[in-house]
């Protein structure tokens, strides 16, 4: 019945009206699947020519040029293909933004200051239509993230094809979401002039942000010192729930990711790291190439949230942003690299890593930025993130170079040995429209 | 010298109870007590103005004006003899830019852009017979409205000002100004001249009234005014009594001045002056040495104002990294302002507008003189210059019989560091200024107490510091007003007793430079205290000893002080950076600017865009900014060589929809703003044009926003990194002009509160918007034709042609009836298929043509209508889902409407994603299979066909122009980089010389620093540091974050 409905999916037909409402998700993996013939780029750096991969029960069970396979397996053929470990989105509003300009869409900023109770994961909205313009690009996995004024929340990790969001979560409430208040200066009182001229920049601000953020910080710590004490007892007359949701950061099986970009944020942020000893993940991160040296001292890792981007100052390098990865690999930083376009929804992860190579990443180091490194920081790389004996099969497969747009060509993936329906709306749009227009054949002009 | 210690002391803030000049017309109130104010001021260096002055000179003043001037003057019988032996008495200064009496206003528009989140004022909210914009108040005469102000005059006074202009500093036009004296007297007495002038300005002011919400309405506004002035000129009866305009029309003869503020806004000032033969003053900015041979161009005269940015404190590196180079240059070059005016021959005034305060004049001038600025010139534009721009040299400006006695006397030459200015005679009435310092010398002090005389000695050094000793050394207090006397002692503790010699325990104004006011001595509460009064020569007064006892006293003068010559060298102007272009990081300064060179680039893969395909192992000359040869083993003598090898060639990158470079993008207070231009508010200090540049980018089409149906016209621009506005546009394009439909001009996504008021809130009304509009310019073609045939009907009958009234000129309908003529063409913000079909539907109804469609997600549901209409098609690559109506937004899209034959492209419509559209066009590989060649087209060749300028660029082909990028790589890979950009043959981006530039910068930027924190160090007063914040425009559109120091221009404050 499913492989029928996969090959009408594929052939281009316009029967479904309903846009994607029929992409299933895919059932368990009952018999074993070998990919074979494939160039394999694990995601630790290691490449494989002419190698294959052994899927049994959802697991890789062998991965190398000399596998056994296993009796009544379904065969892959991927010569000339590349075979990646799927990708994982590191932090995303997928779910829980739909249209981000239209209020009922949008559940993903909770009202308050204070929200470590909140989850992300119940809201996360498994039928979005976001989520299979991704997968089409190869994105398995995504780390759904609360947004806010301040502690926003708890994040949690979860695979793209599910039914509800029980299924889908890999890890649930992996990390608690702090937003740094903003420690630059604006520009108090002069308006800006309108012809490029020095208009503003010189109005005196009122305040000073950097210590009205390290105050605001201080409550914070206050907070964290009482709920340690709080969650030290197991019996209270009152229950706090905001205590209580941060219990996990203390026995470290929750991460704290800190929101931020400006070196002072950072540098604030390893109190956290100092004082209460959470693992810190900064998530921005645009000015953590100045001190990837006090990162990796630290153990922070960094998740660089939006690479294509524009130079933070006119003095920098016109290629800046690009280069930031490059900076925190050298000095051996953990880093992601995520996509955080409000226009796209990270469908151009692999780009933005693309991105990366030009400025000095190997394309293994990039690709790790995007499968490995980001489990790493989730706490789920014991199950994903790379090609290794034992590990899911997350698994995609590209025609060509996934990095460069220009041969990115997902052709196959897999969710937990779960060949998944990789037909997204966008796709159901274009048959129906190659339709009326009678294109035949891709490339080809219809008349 | 000495003698001058009989004059009496001047006394500050001296109010007069009574008028000084008795007016004939108003009654006395008692006893009539005419005055003639006759004075003779003898034994004076008298500097009648810049050029001439007079030694050992005599000048005669009578009823407020000068009688004579000269030297060996008698003293005529009936005047007061004044020696002003060693004192210098000049013209007082003259100030044109002030709103010096007006009444004060509440600043409620302003110059801020469209607000999308606001319900805009339609409407002008005044009533009366004015014209139909709030901002345009020429109608308002500063003389019916002035007040003689004296907290305001006296600051003026005292920093050397006799005379302002005033104006009422408010609106587009701001009616006329007036030139008054600063005399405390009766309005009537002090309006020299009650029509001086007339003021605009780009800032709405108090007016509310959303149009003009940009610069370039405001540009706009101007320039439909004067149309209209013009044609109200036949009085129409159609438009009734407009004051507004009639006033324009009035004030036309006056003197224009334009307040503009900054270098670029000047030029666009001027810009609208020539297209009506006027030339406006033009009051400046502080960084027109930035621009300073487009300033001279403008030929017009500038009034500066002389605020300077305030040194930073950028001793903290993590605060120092959000300082620009720029801000912090601007710091360092801003005080040499005035003499780069100079130095270039530009005439100027100098004004006290824009100083933080105006006692900071005078320390403000000396810093544009350590910077360059000459003492005559200086004088100049205090006097003569704005004298004679306002017709007043008759009267005042210099020193001369006849005119009037407003005039300084100072007790040195007037711009000497040392130098005070004493007295300030305003129409013949002294205002004393300064107490002459004159009190310094020794004094004998006796104070009778119970116990009998004690004596002491007094070495009074200034007006509030002196030494006093007998035997011992006394602590003590002193002050002295020019009339009274206070001082309290004590003897000086042990552990205060300095050492013999040692004074510095009584320095007067001791701590930091500019810290200001003497350090006080702490006195016990015993203290003995005196006061008294001076009476010349001799002080008397009375007091208290520590003791509670009564005292009388007495101190007499016994020798000057020595005075020390000023040995002051003159100072070197200090060394500065350079100025580059355009003064932004990576700019070149003019030993290093870019030139057209002949290049030839050997052995590339040259991919043409033509028929020839791609070509392996190609060379491409380029040759006085064409292309010249394309083929194999060329060669051409004298050219700089590119090794093309491994390399590729493609034409630059051309992008249909962008929005940087412009000063404002969105005039969106009504629906309908044809008349608004982009051209008019280029603005080449933007870095994306040198960022856009490292992607290959080379020609930008500049569009208006989305904010309305009909928008302004765009701008196509050449990417030539540091030229002006003028030379930055591409030259032989016919215009275009952007269109919007959908979300944006409904205002859906904006939480207006209120709701939305501005037509129209549906697609039906966007749709009427759009019948509206060409149906009144189809009857206004009309309404043309027919003037113009009945014109040369009476013509060739030879009857006279009065009582034909011309229409009106009307400029938004003129840019549609350019679209109906085919001269003029669309692009069209565009999204879901509805209303595409209806625009093209109008447009087939009305006889016009949509040129392109803009963003046009969902073309391919009608890619067949659109083709059938012959529109091109302009779009995102993959965007999406962030508004209801790009729900239908499919990444297949270009792929679909250039099979189905469209011309297509793909455009960025962002600052950031810009200097990657050779990778957005490769996605079109991905998402629908178009060959390599097909997707570099839709960057290339296909925008230059929809801007129809495909004869120029677009392609590597013989004739068009030496618009070529040389990529590292294949262009569509996402490792390719640009290695050199080239417009018209010249090389503004390098990627090799970029990396030198950027040391270049990080060095500038150390030293800057360095400097700053030198000042710091060196005492003088820094604010925090502020982030360089840059401003972005967009459509409105979408939510892209663009970093840390970009402010969105639609987040910014209405204010």
């Amino acid at each position: 019945m499913k492989k029928i409905f996969l090959a009408l999916t594929f052939s281009g037909s316009v029967l479904f009206a309903a846009a994607q409402a029929n992409v299933l998700p895919a059932e368990k993996q009952k018999t074993p699947i070998v990919i074979t013939n494939a160039t394999i780029h694990k995601g630790n750096g290691e490449v494989v020519e002419n190698a294959s991969i052994v899927i049994v029960d959802g697991k890789i069970k062998e991965i190398g040029t000399n596998v056994s396979v296993p009796a009544g397996s379904e065969m892959v053929d991927a010569k000339g293909k590349h075979v990646y470990p799927g990708i994982i989105l590191p932090a995303s509003s997928l779910g829980l933004t739909e249209i981000s300009a239209v209020r009922a869409t949008n559940d993903v900023r909770e009202i308050g200051d204070m929200n470590p109770n909140v989850r992300s994961i119940v809201a996360y909205n498994t039928d979005s239509k976001v989520i299979n313009t991704l997968r089409s690009n190869g994105i398995v996995a995504a780390n759904i993230v609360p947004q806010g004024s301040f502690l926003a929340g708890s994040s949690s990790v979860v695979q793209l094809d599910a039914w509800t969001w029980t299924d889908a979560a890999l890890k649930t409430d992996a990390g608690m979401h702090l937003y740094m208040p903003s420690m630059l200066a604006r520009p108090g009182g002069g308006r800006f002039g309108g012809g490029g001229g020095p208009g503003g920049p010189n109005a005196t601000p009122q305040t000073d942000p950097v210590k009205e953020a390290i105050e605001k910080l201080e409550t914070l710590k206050a907070f964290f010192r009482e709920a340690k004490a709080y969650n030290a007892t197991s019996t209270h007359d009152e229950t706090n729930l905001k205590y209580e949701a941060t219990k996990n950061l203390f026995n470290k099986t929750q991460k704290l990711y800190v929101h931020g970009n400006t070196v002072k944020q950072m540098l604030a942020a390893l109190d956290f790291v100092k004082e209460f000893g959470f693992d810190v993940v900064i998530v921005g991160g645009s000015e953590s190439w100045q001190i990837p040296d006090l990162l990796k001292q630290h153990n922070v890792s960094v998740i660089l949230q939006q690479m294509h981007s524009l130079p933070t100052t006119t003095d920098d390098d016109v290629d800046q942003p690009y280069k930031a990865a490059a900076a925190l690999q050298k000095a051996g930083v953990t880093f992601a690299i995520s996509d955080d376009d409000p226009q796209t929804r990270g469908r151009n992860i692999a780009f933005n890593a693309g991105t990366a190579v030009a400025y000095g990443l190997s394309k293994e180091e990039a690709l790790a930025a995007i499968t490995l490194n980001v489990a790493k920081i989730m706490g789920v790389a014991d199950k994903t993130g790379s090609l290794e004996v034992g590990k899911d099969a997350n698994i995609i497969i590209s025609t060509g170079d996934i990095l460069d747009m220009a041969t990115n060509d997902v052709t196959d993936a897999f969710i937990q040995g779960r060949k998944i329906n990789l037909d997204d709306k966008q796709k159901q749009l274009n048959s129906r429209y190659e339709e009326k227009y009678q294109i035949k054949e891709k490339g080809k002009k219809g008349f | 010298m000495r003698k001058n210690r009989l004059w009496l002391p001047a006394i500050l803030s001296l109010f007069f109870s009574f008028q000084l000049i008795a007016q004939p017309t108003f009654p006395e109130n008692g006893v009539a007590d005419p005055r003639h104010g006759h004075y003779a001021f003898t034994n004076a260096t008298i500097v009648k103005d810049a050029a001439n002055t007079i030694a050992n000179a005599t000048m005669i003043i009578k009823d407020g004006r000068i009688i004579s001037v000269g030297a060996g003057l008698a003293v005529p019988a009936g005047a007061v003899e004044i020696d002003c032996k060693g004192k210098y008495i000049y013209p007082s200064f003259i100030d044109i830019y002030t709103d010096y009496g007006t009444p004060q206003r509440q600043q409620t528009g302003g110059g801020g852009g469209f607000n999308f989140a606001q319900q805009p004022q339609l409407e002008t909210a005044i009533k009366g017979p004015y014209g139909w914009n709030q901002a345009i108040k020429s109608d308002v005469d500063v003389y019916k409205v002035f007040g003689v102000n004296d907290v305001v005059a006296k600051p003026l006074r005292e920093a050397g000002f006799g005379t302002v202009l005033t104006h009422v500093k408010d609106g587009v036009a701001r009616g006329t100004g007036a030139v008054v004296t600063l005399a405390n007297e009766k309005e009537n007495l002090v309006i020299l001249k009650e029509k001086a002038s007339a003021h605009y300005s780009f800032n709405k002011g108090t007016s509310g009234q959303a149009y003009p919400g940009s610069m370039m309405g405001y540009i706009a506004l101007l320039r439909q005014t004067y149309l209209d002035a013009a044609w109200y000129k036949n009085k129409p009866y159609m438009e009734g009594f407009n004051v507004s305009l009639q006033s324009w029309n009035d004030n036309q003869g006056l003197p224009q001045i334009f307040e503009a503020n900054d270098k670029w806004n000047d030029l666009r000032a001027d810009k609208i002056g020539d297209e009506f033969g006027v030339q406006y003053i033009i009051k400046a900015g502080q960084n027109e040495y930035q621009r300073i041979k487009e300033i001279k161009a403008t030929n017009a005269t500038y009034i500066l104002p002389l605020n300077y940015p305030q040194a930073m404190d950028v001793e903290d590196p993590a605060d120092a990294r959000f300082v620009s180079v720029e801000d912090m240059k601007h710091w360092e070059m801003a005080p040499s302002n005035a003499a780069a005016f100079e130095k270039n021959g530009v005439p100027f005034c100098i004004t006290t507008s824009d100083l933080r305060a105006v006692n900071t004049f005078w320390s403000s001038l000396r810093k544009a003189m350590e910077y360059g600025l000459s003492e005559s010139k200086a004088m100049e534009a205090l006097t003569k210059t704005p004298a004679m721009i306002l017709g007043i040299y008759d009267k005042v400006g210099s020193l001369e019989a006849g005119k009037m006695a407003n005039f300084l006397i100072t007790n040195g030459p007037i711009f000497s560091e040392k130098t005070n200015i004493l007295y300030n005679y305003v129409q013949g009435i002294k205002y004393g200024v300064k107490s002459e310092d004159n009190i310094a010398g020794t004094y004998n002090l006796t104070v009778n107490t119970v116990a009998g005389a004690e004596k002491y000695t007094l070495e009074v050094k200034s007006s509030s510091s002196l030494s006093m000793y007998a035997k011992d050394t006394m602590n003590n207090r002193f002050s002295f007003d020019g009339k009274q006397i206070k001082l309290s002692y004590a003897p000086m503790q042990r552990r205060q007793r300095p050492a013999p010699g040692d004074t510095t325990q009584r320095r007067p104004g001791g701590g930091f430079p500019g810290m200001g006011g003497a350090q006080t001595q702490t006195l016990p509460a015993t203290a003995t205290r005196l006061s008294g009064m001076s009476n010349g020569t001799e002080w008397n007064g009375t007091g208290v000893d520590s003791s509670g006892n009564a005292l009388t006293w007495t101190a007499v003068f016994i020798k000057a002080a020595e005075v020390k010559t000023d040995t002051v060298k003159k100072k070197d102007i200090p060394a500065m950076g350079k100025v580059t272009y355009p003064f932004l990081p990576f700019g070149w300064d003019e030993e290093h600017q870019p030139k057209q060179e002949t290049i030839l680039i050997k052995n590339a893969t040259v991919w043409t865009n033509e028929k020839e395909g791609v070509l392996q192992n190609t060379d491409v000359v380029l040759k006085n900014g064409k292309i010249t040869a394309i083929g194999k083993n060329l060669n051409e003598a004298g050219a700089r060589t590119i090794d093309g090898t491994g390399k590729h060639v493609t034409a630059g990158i051309i992008d249909e929809h962008s929005h940087i470079a412009a000063a404002s993008i969105n005039e969106g207070a009504q629906s309908v703003t044809s008349e608004v231009r982009i051209g008019d508010n280029i603005n080449p200090d933007d870095i994306n044009i040198y960022r856009q540049l490292s992607g290959g980018v080379t020609s930008s089409h500049i569009l208006h926003g989305s904010a309305n149906v009909i928008g302004g016209q765009t701008q196509l621009l050449k990417l030539r990194w540091g030229a002006n506005a003028e030379d930055m546009k591409f030259k032989g394009w016919p215009g275009q002009i952007k269109f919007a439909l959908g979300e944006n001009v409904k205002r859906s996504n904006f939480n207006i509160q209120g709701g939305n008021n501005r037509y129209p809130d549906t697609r039906m009304g966007v749709e009427q918007v759009l019948v509206d509009a060409f149906t009144r310019a189809r009857d206004y073609k009309k309404q043309w034709s027919d003037y113009n045939a009945e014109k040369d009907k009476l013509t060739k009958e030879k009857k006279p042609l009065t009582g034909l009234i011309p229409p009106r000129r009307d400029l938004e309908l003129e840019a549609l009836v350019e679209i109906l003529e085919n001269k003029r063409f669309i692009t069209c913000h565009s999204y879901v298929q509805s209303e595409i079909t209806g625009l093209i539907e109008v447009a087939e109804q009305m006889g016009f043509k949509v040129n392109t469609f803009t963003h046009i997600l969902e073309g391919y549901k009608v890619a067949d209508r659109m083709l059938k209409h012959g529109s091109n098609a302009s779009t995102f690559s993959d965007w999406w889902a962030y508004k209801v109506e790009v729900e239908d937004a499919i990444p297949y899209n270009a792929a679909i409407m250039h099979k189905v034959g469209l011309n297509v492209a793909i455009n960025s419509d962002d600052a950031e994603m810009a200097r990657r559209l050779n990778q957005e066009a490769a996605k079109t590989i991905k998402y629908g299979g178009l060959t390599q060649e097909e997707a570099l087209k839709l960057v290339t060749l296909n925008p230059a066909k929809m801007l129809k300028v495909d004869d120029k660029v677009g392609s590597i082909k013989v004739g068009k122009d030496a618009d070529v990028v040389v990529w590292s790589d294949n262009p569509l890979s996402i490792y390719a980089k640009s290695l050199y950009t080239i417009v018209d043959g010249t090389v503004y981006f390098d990627r090799q010389k970029d990396e030198q530039l950027q040391k270049e910068v990080d060095a500038e930027r150390a030293r800057l620093v360095k400097k700053l924190n030198g000042e710091k160090r060196s005492g003088a007063p820094t604010i925090p540091a502020i982030p360089s914040y840059q401003i972005m425009h967009s459509c409105s559109d979408h939510g892209h974050s663009h970093g840390l120091l970009v402010i969105d221009s639609d987040n910014l404050d209405n204010n």
